[in-house]
């Protein structure tokens, strides 16, 4: 076997899944979110090395997933589905309260966060649903489908996790909404649930409607709710066009910003490298959509495409909720700047999914002939 | 069916690419709202932006400056700073005080007296500033406490400067002290627009000269501007104006004059003013008892406060300028110059004194303290020896209203304008003053009554003036009727270039006195302490200079026709000791009001702390310790 062929095959074994554009966005935005971090961190070495474990733990999450064909994937969506929901009624039963919230579950072992497996099992089942009934889709499927997703959510908002059911909620709707739900019926149901609005408010709980009002007018609480909105728009505006420079932000480093490394990181980024910083970052995210986009396009089948689209569009949400909030547009929810915040789950569940769409991509050759 | 399933199959993938396309769309305007909020963030409203992150991140810290500090005319420090560790705590982030107090057993000593000075300090605070628990740490205390520091929230160690005042109780009501700034001082700073200059500053000026030249010690507080975290804890330091030290004051007081006429007074109240008649430099400012200005420092405790403000001698009376006395016979030159000067007597003009004065039809006698009298008297032999008789006839004859007139031209019932606070006016009787003590109730009748001149000729009565306004008095009459406004404060020194501002002040415009009837009136005040029937003639007896006095007993004990025998009237009832001076007869440097509480006659006990603080002051002579005092109850003539 000549060296050649050698590394020929090696690259096969490991790369042959992979998405080249895609993965070269993945690792530049990986390499921001260590040079972030390392800033949020108050330049901890401990916290940045720490995130880089979390990328490399997440990239063999990647290949795995980027090697389990999507047929395989679709056989599995309903035994995730079905032990998701298993394990979010059990963490309403005798989940663990941490921060007033009941998310965990003691398996004894480890302790979990159901909700974040929902966050691919939902897409995968709704993908998988409309993809057995592709001869038609009648307006049941969608009731259906519609109930598939809002079982989930509505347990995920009661622990309650805002932000992690607003991703939930999305990543099933846009599968629906990819599936070809009529317009009619989107825009009525979007109007009903305009109207149902009012009538939700005194559903939520007391911190949620603060972060409702403290976004109209963050001044009404300044120490309080206001808090985290007031000092982060403070960060990012102070930071003008090209930013104070890397380690140099004051409300960065003389910690001004709360949960400066995690949900609000995009203050710290914003302030040290100003516009040009992030309309760079929304550049990237909008190259990692443009590419899952267009992987869902090409995508040979109807779960596919839907799973691809899902995804990328899921994504989407991440980022316009976390730097909706961080920039004072939309209430403070916990959702992370995909990719950037420091945290193991998340860039993990993202890091799955864009496993699943390299695998959607590398695969189709082989269905479609 | 299979045509159809193409068919489904291709209006389905249309359908997808059509949501796909659509989704990219929106997904596209979401983003350039996102850029939009971005834009108008960190382009349009950057400076407001940035104007409020710098105010997240600067503080500007104040500098407080060193006060200034206080010395003596010969440059002996009355009042200086020191720089020690305190312990301070902020109530707010204790939860249990007193357990935390406990806890700090075998760490940092505190003892009760801290806790209770504590207490007070608490209770007069806002919850959110720290308050001091313990002063001057030891170095041992200081490394305890750093390695325990974690147990104590809310506890710190702080440097500052405090003030000392190494003399302690004496000069106390000269020298003053400084204090905690309270409500009260807050609106005074407000209301001289310098809360900016007094940022930082812990303590003011409360009496004496700290109060009044509070301006002068205080100094220019600077400012630092400091890098903070979201803690409030300083990063760096970024710009600095430095404070500008307090400036420096030399008083016109000699502490070793001051403390031999201190010690004088032995166990006697009192107060003594003596006055450089040249300059009205306060050379002595006496108040007896005094107090330790160190415990007011940083709060007092309530036992000691208790102490001091229920002791019945009233140790924080400052009797040489708050205590209103009657004058006794040392009013008795200033009425005979009165009589001079309008003509009322001459010096030959005489009377027989058969030791007593009645007036015709009434049955009343005024009585002399000499029995049987002093014979035939003139007016220097009414002063040498004090008769009684003289002044009771004098003041029968004069009218009141122009007696007072005369005195308020010497000074008398107006404060002398000393540079420091909380002067008393005294009482100088007349005519318009009983009507309006009758208006507030405190006299019978409105009507002046003949008796009422009678008491005053001889300084009793409703008369009463401070031991310094006596001491403004007689340095007037020594220094030949110009006067000085007394002063404590001799120069003021500039802390940084060390310019020296002397603080010299003219002549207060006075009555220009007939230098013939001065003459007369020193004659026979030199005669008082030179000629064998004066008054003083045994406590200035070898004195080795000459000098001018006058004694004065105040009656406090109604002796219903009597013989006043001090030992059979309780202390408190006994007879205020007068004596006021000056020397040497023929230039005047220094001129002196002893006033000495329940110490019987003048001459016992006034005019010895007299002669000992003349001695010092004219000869350099200490005190003999062993020389014994003259007998507070001297049988004879003392007045």
């Amino acid at each position: 076997m000549s060296p050649r062929t050698a590394i020929d095959r090696i690259f096969d074994v490991f790369a042959r899944r992979l998405d080249g554009p895609l993965m070269v966005t993945l690792v530049v935005l990986a390499a921001l979110s260590l040079a972030v971090v390392f800033s949020a961190s108050g330049q901890s070495g401990e916290r940045t090395l720490g995130q880089a474990r979390n990328f490399a733990v997440a990239l063999v999450v990647l290949w795995v997933a980027a090697n389990i064909p999507p047929q395989q994937l679709m056989r599995l969506a309903i035994p995730i589905y079905i032990a998701g929901l298993g394990l979010l009624v059990s963490v309403a039963l005798f989940g663990d309260i941490r921060n007033g919230a009941r998310r965990w579950l003691n398996l004894g072992f480890v302790t979990v966060q159901p909700s974040e497996i929902m966050k691919i099992g939902v897409p995968l089942l709704l993908a998988a649903y409309f993809h057995r009934k592709e001869e038609g889709l009648g307006i049941r499927d969608y009731v259906i489908a519609g109930l598939m997703l809002m079982l989930p959510t509505g347990l995920v908002m009661r622990q309650p996790d805002l932000g992690t059911a607003v991703l939930i909620f999305s990543s099933g709707f846009f599968v629906i909404f990819l599936a070809g739900l009529s317009w009619k019926l989107l825009i009525s149901a979007g109007v009903a649930g305009l109207a149902a609005l009012p009538l939700a408010w005194p559903l939520l709980h007391d911190y949620q409607r603060n972060r409702v009002l403290t976004l109209l007018d963050p001044n009404t609480d300044p120490l309080g709710a206001g808090y985290h909105i007031i000092q982060s728009t403070i960060a990012i505006g102070s930071g003008g066009i090209f930013g104070k420079g890397w380690l140099n932000g004051s409300q960065s480093q003389l910690d001004f910003i709360p949960e400066r490394s995690t949900d609000f990181i995009l203050a710290v980024f914003g302030e040290e490298f100003g516009l040009i910083g992030l309309l760079l970052l929304i550049t990237l995210y909008m190259i990692v959509i443009g590419r899952g986009l267009m992987i869902a396009m090409n995508a040979p089948t109807t779960f596919s495409r839907l799973l691809a689209g899902a995804i990328t569009m899921t994504f989407f949400t991440y980022a316009f909720v976390n730097i909706g909030m961080v920039t004072g547009v939309l209430p403070v929810v916990g959702v992370p700047l995909p990719l950037v915040s420091y945290g193991g789950t998340a860039i993990l569940s993202m890091f799955m999914g864009f496993g699943i769409l390299m695998s959607i991509s590398t695969h189709k050759r082989l269905v479609s002939t | 069916m299979i045509g159809t399933a193409i068919k489904n199959r291709e209006a389905e993938l249309n359908t997808f690419r059509n949501r796909v396309l659509v989704g990219g769309f929106f997904i596209l305007i979401a983003f350039g709202a996102l850029a939009a909020r971005m834009f108008y963030l960190q382009v349009v409203k950057r400076d407001y932006f940035h104007t409020l992150a710098e105010a997240n991140r600067i503080s500007v810290v104040p500098v407080v400056p060193n006060r200034g500090i206080i010395t003596d005319r010969n440059g002996v420090v009355l009042a200086a700073n020191y720089s020690a560790y305190t312990l301070r705590v902020t109530p707010s982030r204790v939860k249990n005080l007193d357990a935390a107090f406990d806890a700090l057993a075998g760490i940092v000593d505190i003892q009760p007296r801290d806790r209770r000075r504590f207490k007070r300090l608490l209770e007069d605070s806002k919850n959110f500033e720290s308050l001091p628990l313990r002063n001057r740490l030891s170095d041992e205390e200081i490394a305890r406490f750093a390695v325990n520091r974690f147990r104590f929230p809310g506890f710190e160690i702080s440097a500052g400067l405090f003030r000392n005042y190494p003399f302690a109780e004496i000069a106390s009501h000269a020298i003053g002290h400084i204090g905690r700034i309270n409500d009260a001082d807050l609106k005074r700073i407000e209301s001289r627009n310098l809360t900016v200059n007094y940022k930082g500053t812990d303590h003011i000026g409360k009496l004496g000269i700290e109060g009044s030249y509070e301006s002068e010690l205080h100094g220019t507080t600077g400012s630092e501007q400091v890098e903070i975290d979201s803690g409030g804890r300083a990063i760096r330091s970024l710009a600095k104006s430095e404070s500008v030290a307090g400036n420096n004051l030399t008083l016109t007081l000699d502490i070793k004059l001051q403390k031999i006429a201190e010690d004088a007074f032995g166990d006697f109240r009192g107060g003594l003013a003596a006055i450089d008649p040249n300059t009205g430099e306060v050379l002595a400012l006496v108040s007896k008892p005094g107090f330790d200005p160190n415990l007011f420092v940083d709060g007092i405790d309530p036992q000691n406060w208790d102490l001091l403000n229920n002791s019945p001698d009233k140790p924080l009376l400052n009797r040489v300028l708050q205590g209103a006395y009657p004058p006794g016979s040392t009013i008795k030159p200033f009425l005979a110059l009165a009589a001079l000067e309008s003509g009322k007597r001459t010096p030959s003009q005489s009377i027989r004194d058969p030791g007593y004065f009645a007036l015709p039809n009434v049955s009343h006698r005024w009585s002399d303290d000499k029995p049987g009298g002093h014979g035939v008297v003139d007016m220097h032999k009414s002063i040498v020896e004090s008769c009684d008789t003289y002044y009771y006839q004098l003041a029968s004859e004069t009218d009141i209203d122009k007696t007072a007139e005369f005195l308020s031209q010497l000074g008398f019932g107006s404060k002398t304008g000393i540079d420091i606070g909380n002067e008393m006016e005294g009482f100088l009787p007349s005519r318009k003053w009983k009507e309006k003590r009758h208006a507030r109730g405190l006299a019978d009748t409105p009507k002046w009554m003949l008796g009422d001149s009678i008491s005053t000729g001889i300084g009793q009565g409703y008369n009463a003036f401070t031991p310094l306004q006596l001491a403004h008095a007689i340095a007037t009459i020594a220094n030949d009727g110009v006067a000085f406004r007394p002063r404590l404060v001799r120069s003021v020194i500039d802390a940084r270039s060390g310019a020296v501002r002397a603080l010299v002040t003219e002549p207060t415009p006075q009555p220009t006195l007939n230098a013939g009837n001065l003459e007369i009136i020193k004659r026979a005040l030199v005669g008082v302490t030179s000629e064998a029937g004066g008054t003083a003639f045994r406590a200035f007896a070898k004195a080795g200079y000459s000098s001018g006095g006058k004694t004065g007993t105040t009656q406090l004990f109604s002796l219903k026709g009597e013989k006043y025998n001090a030992n059979k009237v309780v202390q408190h009832l006994r007879d205020h000791s007068w004596f006021i001076a000056y020397a040497p007869a023929e230039k005047p440097t220094i001129a002196l009001a002893v006033l000495a509480e329940n110490a019987g006659f003048g001459s016992a006990t006034a005019a010895p702390i007299a002669r000992a603080v003349i001695d010092y002051y004219l000869l350099g002579k200490m005190p003999d310790p062993k020389k014994p005092k003259v007998p507070p109850d001297e049988p004879k003539n003392g007045d």
